[in-house]
């Protein structure tokens, strides 16, 4: 029998339709593989008893013939997404003990489509940071290892914030797994993972019961293996929802039928303010090869400029840390996860939040304080909000000239746990090709080219116009097709 | 953007933790000014942007916020409200002591 966590969710839903297998029997292989995976450390908390029960509950609708769009697929679920009487913890000690009473709305949408949940998935605290490497319940670690067999035993980081996301599907533990992206947190670790990473445009996916960092930005998406499997996953996840305010009223188009393959004409976009400086050699191949595959299926390149693409970054993180002071207000100790004791109530609102954030939380806690400050707002807050107007504008101008735009995903391939954390701006330069689009709102797909010279797997970025996601993942089947089938990664052998 | 900035001191972070509530111990406070020092400067850079007239962008959704009668839709579960409170008497939240 074919190995079970080897297919990807196509494949997989397709072995059930034609009764090859039971979702059990899927879900039994899977529950094996995160005992496995334990020491990539990418659960928080493992549900194997939910998965099973789902999985049963997923053979009686195949057996009935009201199987789901998704029935029976083990999927990892980020922990930044409430699931019902189920541990949740933004991977923050703050939240120690916290089982919300309700589900998120991306969860409850998996769910209705039959979706099986294997866990909650190890991440960034609170989202914040590019190497999972924040979290309060450690470390996650990249499936991958670079092929020098000097450096076998690096550890490398699987990247961040959906890092457990990125290294489950990628290790084959999960067969997908939602992520969230407020600055590159789907796309980065997709890039590092060698997987598909997919970040909707702002409002496609409803926010509601998704543990908030930057509310204007914070976007959840499919993490998958193939392109495929990410249309199916994102027609599952996407909708209006009345219960978030930014959801967008529009109807959801049908994403797997966007996989023609067809792209002769189209305009692609090629950024020259991306070839950023020192960027290593390695990166700027794989773009100009990704170039290439898409001209061969006949599409047109078309140099644009993005002027402003090098404030991007020094704007997200004025407005992240910003809506982050104010989102994380809630963690006061009083209604839920951590209390930490003090002799008045200000003393424990300062005892509870100053133990139970860690360092990364707290200075874009403070960050993001000084510059909503009195005296302070315009200076810093009001005008990076400015600047974000000027982004968003530099895109609305290359979208007359191009129809989606192909950029490195990330400026490097997974680094060792240890490496870039001498200084936070380091950390930051991380996302400096995924930020851009993202205080655009524009959708952006993270799509595996090959591997760098290191070894170690390397994403191509597609962006597209507003709601274009169909246009996105047309191009991004193309890619993928182009870029042939990928080599598993080192775990997995 | 040279107006209204700066240079945080060791006691400026005091301020800033205080406002956001959270415990910074004294022998920290150097460090993480230091820290938040290098981050500001770093977007001082955005200095250089012409903004002259240009509306600062709170939200890429170009939508005016949608309005829904004025009923209540929600709630009537308090035991589910209080469910996760570290310290909570019948349906209420237990805080210590704030007026003396």
């Amino acid at each position: 029998m074919t190995n079970l966590t080897h297919l990807s969710m196509s494949e997989a839903l397709d072995g059930l339709k034609k009764k090859e297998f039971t979702a059990v029997e899927l879900t039994e292989a899977y529950v094996k593989a995160v005992e496995a995976a334990r020491p990539l450390n990418a659960f928080i908390t493992e549900t194997p008893e939910i998965a099973l029960d789902q999985a049963k509950a997923s053979d009686a609708r195949y057996a009935a013939g009201t199987n789901g769009p998704m029935d029976g697929m083990p999927l990892g679920i980020k922990d930044l997404f409430c699931t019902k009487g189920v541990l949740t913890t933004a991977a923050s000690h703050i939240l120690d003990g916290f089982k919300p009473a309700y589900e998120s709305t991306i969860t409850a949408n998996l769910f209705r489509d039959g979706a099986v949940m294997l866990g909650k998935l190890n991440l960034d605290e609170f989202a914040m940071g590019s190497a999972n490497i924040t979290s309060y319940y450690g470390p996650v670690l990249n499936p991958w290892t670079g092929k020098d067999p000097a450096a076998a035993d690096r550890k490398l980081v699987p990247g961040g914030s959906s890092g457990g996301s990125a290294a489950s599907v990628s290790g084959r533990f999960a067969i997908a797994a939602t992520g969230t992206d407020t600055g590159g947190s789907i796309r980065q670790p997709a890039s590092f993972t060698g997987i598909v990473g997919l970040k909707p445009t702002y409002g496609r996916c409803s926010r509601w019961g998704t543990i908030a960092f930057a509310s204007s930005l914070d976007q959840a998406g499919p993490m998958t293996r193939t392109v495929r499997d990410a249309a199916i996953m994102l027609q599952s996840m996407a909708g209006f929802d009345p219960k978030d305010s930014t959801s967008v009223d529009m109807p959801v188009p049908d994403f797997q039928a966007a996989l023609t393959g067809d792209i002769r004409g189209l305009r692609v976009g090629i950024p020259k303010e991306y070839r950023v400086e020192g960027m290593p050699a390695e990166i700027e191949r794989v773009w100009q090869q990704g170039i290439e595959w898409l001209k061969a299926a006949g599409a047109v390149p078309v140099e644009i400029s993005l002027p402003h693409t090098k404030y991007a970054l020094a704007t997200y993180y004025v407005v992240a840390p910003a809506e982050c002071s104010s989102n994380l207000a809630r963690y006061d100790g009083v209604r839920f996860g951590l209390r930490v004791e003090g002799k008045d109530l200000k003393e424990m609102y300062e005892n509870t939040r100053g133990e139970g954030f860690g360092k990364e939380v707290r200075r874009r806690i403070m960050i993001g304080t000084y510059v909503l400050s009195a005296g302070y707002y315009d200076a810093y807050y009001l005008k990076a909000q400015k600047v974000r107007a000027r982004i968003a504008e530099d895109f609305a101008k290359a979208y007359e000239q191009c129809d989606v735009i192909l950029t490195p995903t990330a400026p490097s391939t997974a680094f060792a746990i240890g490496e870039k954390q001498d200084d936070p701006i380091s950390m930051y330069l991380n996302d400096v090709f995924t930020v851009p689009a993202s205080l655009a709102g524009l959708p952006g797909i993270s799509v595996p080219a090959g591997l760098a010279a290191d070894g170690l797997p390397l994403g191509l970025q597609i962006l597209g116009r507003p709601f274009d996601e169909v246009t996105l993942l047309r191009v991004a089947g193309v890619m993928e097709q182009a870029a042939g089938a990928q080599p598993l990664p080192p775990f997995c052998r | 953007m040279s107006q209204d900035k700066a240079t945080l001191d060791a006691k400026t972070v005091a301020k800033i933790a205080h406002l956001a509530r959270i415990k910074v111990p004294e022998e920290e406070q150097a460090h993480l000014a230091d820290e938040l020092n290098k981050l500001l400067g770093w977007v001082e850079q955005l200095g250089e942007v012409d903004t002259d007239g240009v509306e600062p962008m709170t939200s890429v959704a170009a939508q005016t916020l949608r309005r829904r009668p004025d009923q209540v839709t929600d709630g009537g579960y308090p035991d589910a409200v209080v469910l996760n409170a570290t310290d909570a008497a019948e349906h209420f939240f237990s805080v210590p002591k704030v007026v003396e």
